[in-house]
């Protein structure tokens, strides 16, 4: 999981749990409150629009508040109120189908009948710290994910930024742990091919 | 192993997925080949630098929830 603080103990959060199902008002005001900002960073990280992810937060807790009489307590309540985060912004993606959409295909490397890359690759002069310094890099880096077509990002967003493991991630998308691993590499290639543009294009300053 | 099956099996490589002989391959290829080194290493930052921009310093940050956002979801669960 993302690594933040948790916003409460675990044992303040088992007695909120207690009284959020025998359904005090005073209660889901309080998990809102202590809950909603790190679920309102998750559904940002994932959404692209503060709109869309307030959205999200919300759908979330009615999503939780439905489900509340079912939460076993085997994971804290912050946990599950994470996962019920990712997947209400993931419902939130998958209804907002984008047109059109570029092909995972074009941002793969192209090979020669001898198995030789196409276009050499060359190596990048600048470190990943040494891009990340420059506040630029961080929102074009952000822009090149959001570029990768939905069924890619979506992957890429659950294992390297949300630390989802392959199963949780597979369960999430309704796909097979096999099908996500090759999703995150594909992924992960196409994003390096964005970014390979990008560092040569920055390098020589 | 050819270099299109390097970029293939990277992956499995940087997870010490690889089968032992598989490995071999890979690495032997990788002492011979500067632009699959290249590519490995750029792999790599690409999984670095994707990380780090959404929780690195500069990311989002766990906020306040709006109190307009708060009024909703308590309405919309009847918890208002």
């Amino acid at each position: 999981m993302n690594s933040e603080p948790p916003a409460s103990s675990a044992s303040d959060e088992r007695e909120l749990v207690t009284r959020l199902r025998s359904g005090d008002n005073a209660a889901w005001e309080t998990a809102v409150r202590t809950q909603g900002g790190r679920m309102l960073a998750v559904t940002r990280r994932l959404l692209r629009d503060d709109d869309d992810a307030g959205d999200a937060v919300q759908d979330a807790f009615i999503s939780a508040y439905k489900a509340i009489d079912r939460f076993e307590g085997g994971s804290r309540l912050s946990t599950w109120l994470h996962r019920i985060a990712v997947n209400a912004a993931l419902m939130k993606i998958r209804s907002q189908k984008r047109r059109p959409e570029t092909s995972i295909e074009d941002l793969l490397p192209d090979f020669l009948e001898d198995g030789h890359h196409r276009d050499m690759p060359r190596p990048w002069k600048l470190s990943a710290h040494e891009l990340l310094e420059r506040d630029e890099t961080r929102r074009t880096v952000r822009d090149l994910i959001d570029r990768l077509p939905d069924d890619y990002r979506t992957v890429l967003l659950l294992r390297d930024i949300e630390e989802l493991d392959t199963r949780e991630t597979a369960d999430m998308l309704g796909i097979t742990p096999n099908a996500a691993k090759i999703r995150l590499h594909r992924a992960r290639i196409a994003l390096r091919t964005l970014l390979d543009r990008h560092v040569m294009e920055n390098s020589a300053r | 192993m050819t270099c299109q099956e390097m970029v293939e099996f990277l992956m499995d490589f940087l997870d010490d997925a690889l089968p032992a002989e598989q490995s071999r391959d890979f690495q032997r290829h990788l002492e011979i080949c500067p632009p699959c080194v290249a590519y490995l290493e750029s792999y790599r930052e690409t999984i670095a630098v994707g990380r780090q921009v959404c929780s690195g310093p500069g990311a989002p940050v766990p906020a306040d929830v709006p109190e307009d956002l708060v009024a909703a979801i308590l309405t919309a669960t009847g918890k208002a």
